[in-house]
């Protein structure tokens, strides 16, 4: 096989997103491509063994894998409440391999996942063709630490462990590099390293030994199918590409990162991930709120630093006025949300693309920001270094868009060298300004020159009011406003010189573009390769690539695909009010589905 | 170094009588007689009458939004240690909507000099009470009067666990520079509260103790090491009385001789007798306290968070980004 879903489900307490991590890691290590899917309840911890509870991981693995896969073909439910959940909301397809622990079954187990029956499987209407695979989960890892001196509670913590070697064996994966890669994940946790291998090697052995009637599943080797460059590979979560393209851009640009930032989700790990990497000059503050995380980056930008915040949508709205002010005052900025489910609290834990307008719009005044978007939990780190390179280079804040799906799930990531990366040169000021210098002196692209408190001769007041456009001073002249509102308009518009083209994807020569930005790619990659038609997905959006009204005057039929209610769209008609363009749209708080999309895309209009 | 080498070349644009003007003045002298160059000084502003100072600072300076003055005040300490910063906010600025931003950068002592101009109005928005407003005070937003309680400054920053608070007046010079050349030696988040007149909406706040003729008698400037004595003939002192039913101590107005008489002792850890001196004022028939209440020396904030960055720094193996990826469980394609 080429490419196979695998989802792991059961109670939130039941170590569902380590097992699934720890598969798709190995699955990586060996050479996959892999994209995954977390899928957990926004309640630290349900009531047990209730639906509410059931916390999901999902991981499609091999070559040519774009997304998580719409539905799985192996599922792993540790209990009656994630079985239920699985069936539902149909996540398998109807030849699926179902394994699931019969301890977990039950009376008291089918009614606290408020069965009606005591017939699960009936009850749900599992498909026929669905191989259903029961395995006494619970009773064999007390089996398999009967000699350890662990109390009940801590080993049935392992129970997991064994399903995840029971999938090892399912795929014929290499147990010496599986036991290695548990020891490193434990490795905080010397004394859970031996429990927990010899449960996980009693499930592959399980499967072996029992001769499960299920065939093993063997993935074609990721050689055979490479298409990507080659080099260093390891597997990584959106959210620490994302602060890791941060930490890169520092280096490069040779500057102090500082992160302002406030746990929010499903933007906390870029804070973890910043704190935690004090070993690389990093400065990050958790700061009293939202306000107070971006403010304190546009002071230690005021100061001369790489200054960012990150945040999720509510955040993003509280810091509104705060980045507004880093567009008056002309300050580098880097504010990333990782979008989720909105409005108001909305969906904390679920994917959305719904900030793009605010991100574009979101403020008082005309007041013009960059707007990025990352299309892989990979390409975070591209997109965050290309926010930092664009904020330092042009004195402007950047918006950098990712969400739940990208921040949560993980990729394939080719481990870049600093070298290779794209230089990045801040606006500093010129020496010959030293002892006249003012806040509005620009070059020729229209870009402020950037001086701060420590270099003599340079020092000035910077401010939030209006500035004159020749003297950096308050101003309320009536030209002088509109002046400098064009000025940082022009500002923004003159960066699209410095970006790349626009690339159309999958079959070009169709007379139909699918349409999308940011992190449906994937999904809209394998759509377009269904449909054999065209794709351009934009990572670039405020300002757009130059090419993109050539792009789009060549399709007959253009489909803009977003996870919102058309929000791009209404940019793009905005931009290109001649350009006729359909959209779909799914706001489920859940990744596209392919084949709706190939479904949509495949009637004629 | 001279005042003059603060001053910036913008015309002062407080109202003419406004008590901004003197304060701008005390703080050229103190910035020329700390000695630290126009440079490495950083002065923060939110919005309002006061947070126009940057710009008749020859500093770098950097007038922001409304409230969160001390929070990017804190971003440029924290980020840069080695600058001196200064954050200018009013009693609206800094008590309404940046309260939250001015208790936390007390509570972590982050070490800022903190000009918190006091006039108990709203003077740019055109006369509406201010949280220090008193209860009853009638402006444009509260025609018949407000029905809240007012903050006393000192309260929040004792509350918040501050390392120094001052209070001084427009119109006492001396005592201003005193106050302001002492929070930039102290190492922490120093408050200065300055009482300042408006005259166009609140013209005559702080009247009690402005009036030449009553001030030696309806205030005390408190020095560190210094008997607690007050008056115009130097006749009254200081003392704490405490209720044998209740415990409550108060402050009590006592003859200068008597040997109850207090010594102002401003680096006592424990805020109780600070509280009581801050708390003092006509309410109570007590005078008015100047000049530095609190100065106590704790870890601040910056130095903190740089301190903890250098010994994890001294310690990693991996300090490049290379370094850090070639850390990674990688493999080969």
């Amino acid at each position: 096989m080429k490419r196979i879903v695998v989802r792991f489900c059961g109670d939130s307490g039941d170590g569902m997103q380590l097992t699934g991590n720890m598969f798709s890691s190995l699955s990586a290590i060996l050479g996959h491509e892999i994209s995954t899917l977390p899928d957990f309840p926004a309640e630290i911890r349900a009531p047990q063994g209730t639906i509410g509870g059931v916390s999901g991981f999902q991981v499609q693995l091999g070559s040519g894998v774009y997304t998580p896969g719409d539905k799985a073909d192996v599922i792993v439910a540790m209990n009656a409440a994630a079985l239920k959940v699985s069936a539902m909301s149909k996540h398998y397809h109807d030849h699926a391999i179902i394994i699931v622990d019969t301890d977990s079954l039950t009376d008291k187990d089918l009614e606290k996942a408020q069965y009606k029956t005591q017939n699960p499987f009936e009850e749900l209407a599992i498909p026929e063709a669905v191989q259903i695979v029961p395995v006494a989960l619970t009773t064999l890892t007390k089996e398999a630490l009967k000699d350890s001196e662990m109390d009940n509670k801590s080993i049935l913590k392992c129970r997991n462990m064994f399903a995840l070697g029971l999938i090892y064996w399912l795929f014929d994966l290499p147990m010496d590099k599986a036991i290695h890669l548990l020891e490193e994940k434990f490795h905080k946790k010397p004394a859970l390293i031996a429990p927990n291998t010899k449960v996980m090697v009693d499930g592959y052995n399980y499967g072996q030994n029992l001769a499960l009637y299920v065939n093993q599943i063997r993935l074609t080797s990721h050689s055979e199918t490479v298409s990507q460059r080659s080099g260093l590979y390891t597997s990584i979560a959106g959210n620490k590409a994302t602060a890791w393209g941060l930490i890169a851009a520092a280096e490069k640009a040779g500057k102090h990162l500082f992160l302002g930032s406030y746990p929010i989700t499903p933007a906390t790990d870029i804070l973890h991930e910043l704190a935690g990497r004090k070993d690389m000059n990093v400065m990050a503050i958790q700061a009293e709120d939202e306000i107070a995380g971006v403010c304190t980056a546009i002071g230690a930008a005021f100061a001369g630093d790489l200054a960012c915040t990150s945040t999720s949508g509510p955040g993003l709205s509280l810091k509104s006025e705060a980045i507004g002010l880093a567009v008056m005052a002309e300050l580098p900025l880097v504010v990333v949300d990782v979008q989720r489910g909105g409005p108001s609290t909305g969906l904390p834990t679920k994917t959305e693309q719904t900030d793009l307008l605010q991100a574009l719009y979101g403020r008082n005044g005309e007041c013009p920001a960059v707007v990025l978007a990352a299309s892989s939990s990979a390409n975070c780190f591209d997109f965050a270094y290309q926010a930092c390179k664009i904020a330092l280079e042009n004195m402007t804040p950047v918006i950098l868009l990712t969400d739940t799906y990208l921040a949560n799930g993980t990729a394939l990531w080719r481990v870049p060298k600093l070298a290779e990366l794209p230089a990045i040169t801040p606006q500093s000021v010129p020496e010959n300004l030293k002892g006249h210098f003012n806040p509005a002196l620009r070059d020729e692209r229209g870009v402020r020159y950037w001086a701060y408190p420590g270099m003599e001769g340079y020092e000035h007041r910077n401010i939030g009011l209006e500035r004159d456009a020749e003297k950096g001073t308050i101003s309320t002249n009536p030209e002088n406003h509109e002046r400098m509102v064009l000025a940082r308009k022009r500002k923004i518009e003159q960066i699209a010189n410095s970006l790349p083209d626009l690339k159309v994807q999958g079959n070009a020569d169709s007379g139909t573009l699918l349409v999308g930005w940011g992190s449906t790619e994937g999904h809209l990659h394998a759509a377009a390769d269904e449909l054999h038609c065209a794709l351009a997905q934009f990572n670039y959006i405020c300002p757009l690539p130059k090419n993109t009204r050539e792009v789009l005057s060549r399709y007959q039929r253009i489909i803009v695909c977003e996870l919102n209610t058309g929000q791009f769209a209404a940019y793009l008609r905005a931009q290109f009010p001649d350009i006729h363009m359909e959209q779909y749209n799914e706001i489920m708080g859940q990744p596209f589905a392919v084949e709706r999309i190939v479904a949509y895309g495949s009637k004629s209009i | 170094m001279e005042a003059s080498q603060f001053k910036s070349d913008q015309y002062v644009r407080f109202c003419p009588g406004c008590g901004d003007h003197a304060i701008c003045m005390a703080l050229q002298k103190s910035m020329a007689q700390i000695g630290i160059p126009p440079h490495q000084v950083a002065v923060i502003s939110g919005i309002g009458c006061s947070s126009r100072m940057p710009h008749y600072l020859n500093t770098y300076g950097f007038n922001t939004i409304h409230g969160r003055g001390g929070a990017i005040a804190t971003g440029v300490k924290t980020s840069h240690p080695e600058l001196t910063v200064w954050q200018m906010s009013g009693d609206g600025d800094c008590l309404a909507i940046g309260g939250n931003h001015f208790i936390h950068e007390i509570r972590r002592n982050v070490d800022l000099n903190v000009c918190l101009f006091n006039n108990r109005i709203y003077g740019l928005t055109k006369g509406q009470y201010s949280p220090t407003s008193p209860k009853g005070f009638i402006s444009k937003s509260s025609p018949f009067g407000t029905v809240e309680r007012p903050f006393v400054p000192a309260q929040l920053v004792l509350g918040a666990g501050g390392t120094f608070f001052a209070r001084t007046l427009d119109v006492d010079m001396p005592t201003t520079v005193d106050c302001m050349v002492a929070a930039q030696q102290h190492k922490g988040c120093s408050i200065v509260e300055c009482l300042v007149n408006c005259v166009i909406f609140n013209n005559g706040t702080h009247a009690w103790i402005a009036d030449r003729e009553q001030r030696a008698e309806h205030s005390i400037i408190l020095k560190h090491g210094q008997k607690m004595i007050f008056g115009k003939e130097n006749d009254k002192g200081l003392a704490v009385e405490i209720d044998p039913q209740t415990f409550v101590p108060k402050m009590i107005v006592v003859p200068a001789d008597d040997p109850r008489v207090l010594t102002h002792d401003a680096t006592q850890v424990d805020p109780t007798l600070h509280r009581l001196l801050a708390l003092m004022g006509p309410e109570n028939e007590l005078p008015v306290a100047l000049g530095v209440i609190r100065n106590v020396e704790m870890e601040t904030y910056d130095e903190a968070v740089s301190k903890q960055i250098a010994e994890v720094r001294e310690k990693a193996k991996a300090k490049t980004f290379d370094e850090l990826t070639a850390t990674l469980d990688t493999f080969l394609l």
